[in-house]
């Protein structure tokens, strides 16, 4: 149930009555619904599921959790690892 | 709440179906079932000791006491032209790469037609076109060859079925059975271009790419392989299956484990976004320009290094090795350091959602 | 690729899984509940890396594993049809039901087609008006709002001729359930990342509450479902019972308003069969009734298929008896009990529909409804 990809807009259109975007996931192009995220604009990252959008992605979210892990990280180099209790 | 109590673990999921009454799409698809119909139905009628070997070619000796490779192949690609090639470029690689697997130089091929009734005139023109160039560059002549034509609505417009033998070199002994521990597998090049390809073309998922299939004839680089070392154990084509599935026949083949090392096995960074969005592993995509080699550890630099010379292997690796483990299974030591089994495809590819 | 590559860091996965070393002190069960997750776990070797005293366990978090066989087999019963034109998601294609899979079916002159969206099958309806479309609506929270749109979209067109056949699960009812069983091992859950992005995580709290247990909203990278592990962990480590967001790139407390909106407006809940496991109640979504025009089960008139899982069937060997471990059952029926590595058929090609089994179910008396 969660084959969900990341997916960046680089088009936004209607067809159907629905609101379309063409996505880019990297070279590979496909149409996805954009109905459940209508603020989704171009530009932005969404998680694609079946042909739908399901969630905008957080730049600044995903870059405090990447910063977070990475402290995480690098506490590690400096204790060492297994420096289990 | 319920009067019963579920205690689970996990679901269990009901393993799918054997179909052994009739035909189904999974058995023509280079996986496991394509495997077993082989290994029951064709092989005992077909019996002898050629055959039984498992390669793409069959070895022969001539009364002359020459070495032949003989294969034979069926092409049934829809849509007939994709980017990068078409059916009839797929049927003379195919068959030239087939014949060369086993270290011989590829002299002729046949090519018999199943056109379907209603066949443009200048689509055949342009397939036989296609054929010609890709037989020019290979080297090789078309000698015989056949027509039938069907009603309309069979044949997909076009079948085409090859035959091709070739003299093997001197001095070479390659086969699948052949792998050993300290065998460096080296791999031509990207994965997954071709299958990746023919499935954009097809446009039944709706994406759209600038991939191109890979589709190459592959002898002039294996002579310039084995230029370099005839102490080449293995080559094969990664077709339909792909490299998972071929790794794991010529583990099978040899009764060897081989281990892959995920970070060297180069692809596409488009066809790996296709992967992703469908839910596919670029291991198990069928490809129609890309060799492996299992060469002894002492050999593998200088046939790397021939391979980078030469055309289609520009972008050769080496990509893991024979171990001296004793299990018969192919294992692959991932990028975050763990090691997971990579098996065989097992019936048809399908997108999933899960 | 951007929000893909970040996360397969080799490097920051490695940290992270040393700080739940670190984080350890005694044993803890932790379970997933979501087929990609299981996926990725075993694909990236993640279980392997973690320390001994993490031990993970996958639930029931395949939809196509966990369709009943009724369902299949009113599937099989309608792709068979000459009229109809029967669409389905691929990883349905290879699920058995009754003796026979769509394959089968495909192989008799069915008219199978495999759909990467539902909104193929409503144009597919639109370009085949002598035809009946079908379309296997089958999925967890995450694919309901996909699903409910092909049924919005094809009344929006004026469809007489498409309908759906819906057998849709849903997370917290599983979870309910897993957590009431008396030999409940499970002490903290990573939920489903796609699930939450959908429908949020306020359904969690009360769960927490209830059972004392964290929740992690976790996503499907390998240094996202470490860092959903971490978190798991640092909460038992604290005995602290609560949800956490672990996927906070994509998923928010309250989820995705339009989709929750349309999923009320088109299903309802009811109770839903999972296969290997028996009812759970109210676990699953239905057509609502002013939707039976789009209701395969009604326009078909297969309401009355009831199922008998055949005797070979694996699943019923081994409902009864003992807890075993991992299993992974080779195609064609051959079963290799011992596979070190975890799941030989973590292949690519829909590695959670029918092609492996993780852990085992058991129900009280082997009673199932």
């Amino acid at each position: 149930m969660c084959l969900g990809v990341p997916g960046k807009i680089v088009d936004v259109y209607e067809k159907g009555g629905l609101k379309m975007a063409k996505v880019d996931f990297g070279g590979i192009f496909r149409e996805a619904c954009l109905d459940y995220v209508p603020e989704a604009q171009v530009g932005e990252y969404c998680v694609i599921h079946v042909g739908f959008a399901i969630s905008i992605l957080s730049e600044s979210e995903a870059m405090e959790t990447l910063d977070l892990l990475r402290q995480i990280g690098s506490i590690e180099e400096e204790l060492g690892p297994g420096t289990a209790a | 709440m319920s009067e019963e109590t579920v205690n689970m673990e996990g679901a269990v999921c009901a393993p799918p179906l054997p179909h052994h009454e009739q035909i189904v799409m999974g058995h023509g698809a280079g996986g496991r079932m394509s495997h077993q119909l082989i290994r029951k139905t064709f092989l005992p009628a077909f019996q002898n000791p050629v055959l039984q070997t498992g390669d793409d070619a069959g070895l022969v000796e001539s009364a002359l006491r020459q070495k032949l490779s003989i294969s034979t192949d069926a092409h049934v690609v829809s849509p007939l032209f994709f980017p990068g090639g078409d059916i009839g470029k797929l049927a003379v690689c195919g068959t030239v790469n087939d014949v060369s697997m086993l270290g011989a130089k590829p002299l002729y091929l046949t090519a018999g037609f199943i056109l379907e009734e209603g066949l443009q005139m200048d689509v055949l023109q342009r397939v036989i076109d296609s054929m010609k160039q890709a037989a020019q560059e290979a080297g090789v002549q078309i000698v015989a060859g056949d027509t039938k034509v069907v009603q309309r609505g069979k044949a997909d417009g076009m079948y085409i079925t090859t035959a091709g033998v070739g003299i093997v070199r001197e001095g070479v002994n390659v086969s699948g059975a052949n792998a050993r521990p300290g065998d460096v597998v080296i791999l031509s090049g990207t994965i997954g271009d071709h299958g990746i390809a023919v499935l954009g073309a097809r446009g039944e998922l709706g994406f759209q790419s600038n991939i191109q299939s890979d589709v190459a004839p592959l002898n002039h680089l294996i002579e310039a392989m084995l230029d370099a070392s005839p102490n080449i154990h293995v080559l094969r084509d990664p077709t339909r299956g792909g490299l998972a599935t071929t790794l794991n026949e010529i583990s099978s083949q040899s009764g060897v484990e081989i281990v892959l090392n995920e970070e060297a096995i180069p692809v596409n960074p488009e066809v790996s976004a296709a992967c992703e969005m469908l839910g596919f592993d670029p291991l198990y995509i069928a490809n129609e320009g890309k060799l492996v080699c299992l060469v002894p550890g002492e050999d593998a630099e200088k046939v790397l290094s021939a391979m980078k010379k030469t055309r289609y292997g520009e972008g050769a690796v080496m990509i893991g090795e024979v171990s001296t483990g004793t299990k018969v299974r192919v294992l692959l030591r991932t990028a975050i350091g763990s090691t997971r089994l990579v098996d065989m495809l097992a019936g048809e590819m399908l997108p999933r959602i899960c | 690729m951007k929000y893909i590559t970040e996360y397969r860091d080799a490097a920051l996965i490695k940290g992270v899984i040393e700080e739940i070393r670190r984080t350890v002190t005694r044993p803890w069960t932790l379970m997933e509940i979501c087929g990609g997750q299981t996926h990725a776990i075993v694909r990236h070797g993640i279980d392997q890396l973690l320390p001994p005293e993490i031990e993970l366990v996958h639930g029931p978090g395949c939809p196509v594993c966990v369709t009943p066989l009724e369902l299949i087999d009113k599937a099989l019963a309608i792709a068979s049809r000459p009229d109809v034109i029967f669409c389905s998601y691929g990883d349905m294609l290879r699920v058995p039901g009754t003796g026979r899979d769509l394959f089968s079916v495909k192989a008799q002159g069915g008219d199978v087609r495999v759909v990467y969206s539902p909104l193929d099958a409503v144009t597919l309806a639109q370009q085949n008006p002598d035809k009946q479309v079908v379309f296997f609506a089958i999925g967890f929270e995450t694919t309901a709002p996909p699903n409910v749109m092909s049924v919005l979209q094809a009344q929006r067109l004026g469809l007489k001729n498409f309908s759906i056949l819906v057998s849709h699960v849903r997370v917290p009812p599983a979870v309910h359930a897993i957590l009431s069983s008396p030999q409940n091992r499970v002490q903290g859950f990573l939920l489903a990342g796609h699930v939450c992005a959908v429908m949020g995580y306020w359904e969690y709290p009360p769960l927490v509450e209830k059972f004392n247990i964290p929740m992690v909203v976790t996503g499907f990278e390998p240094l996202d479902i470490v860092q959903g592990i971490l978190t798991t962990t640092q909460l038992l480590e604290a005995g602290r019972a609560e949800v956490s967001n672990a996927y906070q790139r994509a998923v928010t407390f309250d989820g995705l308003k339009p989709a929750q909106d349309a999923i009320n407006k088109v299903f309802m809940e009811c109770d839903r069969k999972w296969r290997g496991i028996g009812m759970i109640p109210m676990s699953g979504w239905c057509l609502r009734p002013e939707f039976d025009e789009f209701n395969a089960e009604k326009r078909f008139e297969v309401e009355s298929i009831r199922a008998e899982e055949s005797p070979l069937c694996i699943a019923g060997q081994i409902l009864q008896g003992l807890k075993k471990p991992l299993h992974c059952p080779a195609f064609g029926g051959q079963c290799t009990p011992e596979n070190p590595l975890g799941a030989t058929m973590v292949s690519s090609e829909g590695a959670c529909a029918a092609y492996y089994r993780y852990g085992r179910v058991e129900t009280k008396q082997g009673v199932r409804s």
